[in-house]
């Protein structure tokens, strides 16, 4: 029997939602056959990966401490997607984000007071705007497109902060370990509930994700940005300025970027090391789509994501399953989410078309 | 000594320039039918693990390397499934391709770090290929000279045969090429077939040829410098093939300062040359104005005819 596309006349409320949920069931469920064909227990595979860390609550902590990064990067990164800029040098930004922020931790390291943690998160959203800044300078200018600057520089940032931290701003205490000092008191960010790792950033994150909801659906600025994605000519037209939109939306980009690498140095590490990217710049990325551009979508994608994060590492400890395990199901949630948002705008018909009959 | 010296030198020139080379050759075809696939980092990472597996497990090289040039095809028809078929965004589908890659391949990865495959023979009888002068023309790789008749072959296609019309018919003007009866879905599922298998080919020269062992992420963002030398080279192999060479040559000199004792520049900043050099590049090119017209008109948009 076969099988064809109709287009709708709308794209389908109820599918923009279903989707992502169809997308991670179709993952479970694949990632399941996967794992059992190359000899582990499939089925427990992904309830570690997927459900273990939600129905523990002595991980919840983890869960809002790996999802607040991913989801302020993400909702920074939704307002370029929705405005067909490509930022997909967000882990740059994030890395030169966290290094003016411990620029600004290095330079007060024997002072204390509370006007310290916000000049380094200004230091941060200026770091990350900055290294945004060379993608949107070249595109507007000469017509750079922004998917391969913005991802060179993002291999220039690790170089940076390689360079730092094994010369200029090696901690001169450290036993030459290529670090930082520990940053004080008044350098880090605060718990928000004692006795946990639930720092500052985390409820931050949501009140981010709360802003953007307001700027991209109740202001001018939000519909230019929905416009320009949807509907170039009739920006044009509109007189939205198509460059404008490429700094804004660079900017915003940047800024949350390098805003989330701060809360991340002067949260769960405390000081700046090496080994401080991990990749949420590019798993940001999953999180804005699965999120559908959405900043309160990405909330709930955000989480999901972090599950499979703290779930990949207790099936590594718990099952020996490979760590880039988790990586491989994030990879596919996005595959599953493309494929399932065909759903979105055609319909699934069997049979011949009627047209076709009738000839 | 001197001349020692340099055929050294130019041999490890074609070694970094050889896989890019292949890598962007792919991606030019795929983008003049139309289809910008930003999975090349991907594709090259999942030709690289499985060019390797397959060769430390049978012991050929060659099943190796159809093996790579496989296994990237098979994920490129993924893409293209998504892309072609059911419409999905490029930009976001190649990210997705390439993520997806590079967690796969560092999971199939890890039964074999650490150990070495048996490489190549040689091409040319030994005294060509070992003859310290000679070995300049007749001591590479196959995968060298394949690269090089790739280049010519994909130059000829793409200019003189009427496939390579169609194709770019295609890549400029989709409904057209369609109404006069061309299958635009199909030239472009070859198109991005031909991308995924050169890509493969091109990761398994870094596994199989110039380590030769199997490292998590060992192409470092090559894939993505192919990407822009395909910019670069304003969609032109004969152009591509100057720009993947200049690039082996200035990796080399890098190299070779580095190990002549030159340190004028910390090593982060050497290790950061060839992307910052990226973007210069592609910022000098763009100032031409009149080049940006050359990119395919129709890549990256979507095709879906009214039925």
């Amino acid at each position: 029997m076969p099988i064809r596309l109709e287009k709708r006349r709308e794209p389908s409320r109820s599918m923009l939602y279903a989707t992502p949920a169809i997308a991670v069931g179709l993952t479970m469920l694949t990632g399941a056959v996967i794992f059992t064909a190359i000899g582990y227990n499939g089925f427990a595979a992904v309830w570690e990966i997927f459900v273990s860390p939600l129905i523990d609550p002595n991980r919840w902590q983890d869960l809002g401490v790996k999802a607040a990064p991913l989801i302020i990067i993400a909702v920074g990164l939704s307002f370029g997607f929705r405005a067909n800029v490509w930022n997909i040098g967000a882990e740059g930004q994030y890395i030169m984000g966290a290094l003016a922020g411990t620029g600004v931790a290095l330079a007060t390291w024997e002072m204390s007071g509370p006007w310290i943690l916000p000049l380094m998160c200004v230091a941060g959203m200026l770091g990350g705007m900055a290294w945004a800044a060379v993608p949107a300078l070249l595109r507007t200018r000469l017509g750079v497109n922004e998917i391969l600057t913005t991802l060179m520089l993002t291999y220039v940032a690790v170089q940076v902060l390689y360079y730092l931290m094994n010369g200029p701003w090696k901690d001169p205490m450290g036993f030459n370990f290529p670090q930082t000092r520990l940053f004080n008191e008044s350098q880090l960010l605060p718990t928000v509930i004692p006795q946990t790792l639930v720092h500052l950033g985390v409820p931050l994150a949501g009140v981010i994700a709360v802003a953007a909801w307001f700027v991209m659906t109740r202001t001018v600025f939000g519909f230019q940005i929905r416009t320009v994605g949807r509907a170039p000519a009739a920006a044009r037209h509109a007189g939205f300025d198509a460059n404008r939109t490429v700094w804004a939306s660079l900017m915003i980009g940047g800024g949350l970027a390098g805003l989330a690498g701060v809360f991340e140095a002067a949260g769960p590490f405390g000081q700046m090391v090496p080994q401080f990217p991990v990749g949420y710049g590019f798993t940001a990325i999953i999180v804005a789509f699965l999120g559908r551009l959405h900043p309160l979508g990405i909330v709930l994608a955000g989480i999901v994501l972090a599950v499979t994060y703290i779930g990949g590492e207790t099936a590594q400890t718990r099952l020996g399953l490979p760590d880039a395990a988790a990586g491989l199901f994030q990879a596919m949630t996005l595959f599953f989410l493309l494929a399932t948002d065909v759903l979105v705008r055609y319909r699934i018909r069997f049979g011949a078309d009627a047209k076709g009959a009738a000839a | 000594m001197t001349s020692v010296i340099l055929v050294s030198m130019i041999m490890s020139i074609v070694g970094v320039s050889t896989p890019i080379l292949l890598a962007a050759l792919g991606e030019l075809v795929a983008e003049k039918s139309g289809v910008l696939n930003l999975g090349v980092e991907g594709m090259m990472l999942i030709g690289a693990v499985s060019g390797f597996a397959v060769t430390y497990l049978t012991g050929s090289p060659w099943l190796g390397v159809i093996a790579a040039g496989a296994c990237a095809t098979l994920s490129a028809l993924m893409f293209g499934y998504l892309t072609l078929s059911l419409t999905s965004n490029q930009v976001a589908t190649g990210l997705a391709l390439t993520i997806f890659g590079i967690s796969l391949s560092s999971l199939v990865g890890e039964s074999f770090v650490g150990l070495t495959v048996p490489s190549f023979g040689a091409v040319f009888p030994a005294g060509l290929s070992e003859n310290p002068t000679l070995r300049l023309i007749f001591g590479h790789s196959p995968v060298v000279y394949f690269s090089l008749v790739m280049t010519w072959a994909v130059w000829h296609f793409l200019t003189n045969t009427r496939g390579g019309l169609i194709l770019r018919a295609v890549g400029e003007n989709d409904y057209s090429a369609h109404s006069i009866g061309y299958s635009v879905i199909a030239v472009r599922y070859a198109a991005v077939a031909f991308g995924g298998a050169m890509a493969g080919i091109a990761g398994s020269y870094y596994s199989m040829v110039l380590t030769p062992m199997w490292a998590e992420q060992l192409t470092a963002g090559r894939g993505w410098i192919a990407l822009a030398l395909v910019v670069f080279s304003v969609w032109r192999p004969v152009r591509l093939f100057f720009g993947a060479y200049l690039f082996g040559l200035v990796m080399t000199l890098e190299l070779q300062s580095k190990a002549a004792g030159f340190n004028f520049a910390p090593p982060e900043f050497m290790a950061a040359l060839p992307y910052l050099a990226t973007v210069v590049v592609l910022a000098l090119i763009s100032m031409k104005k009149r080049r940006a017209m050359a990119a395919p008109a129709c890549l990256g948009r979507p095709f879906k005819p009214a039925t």
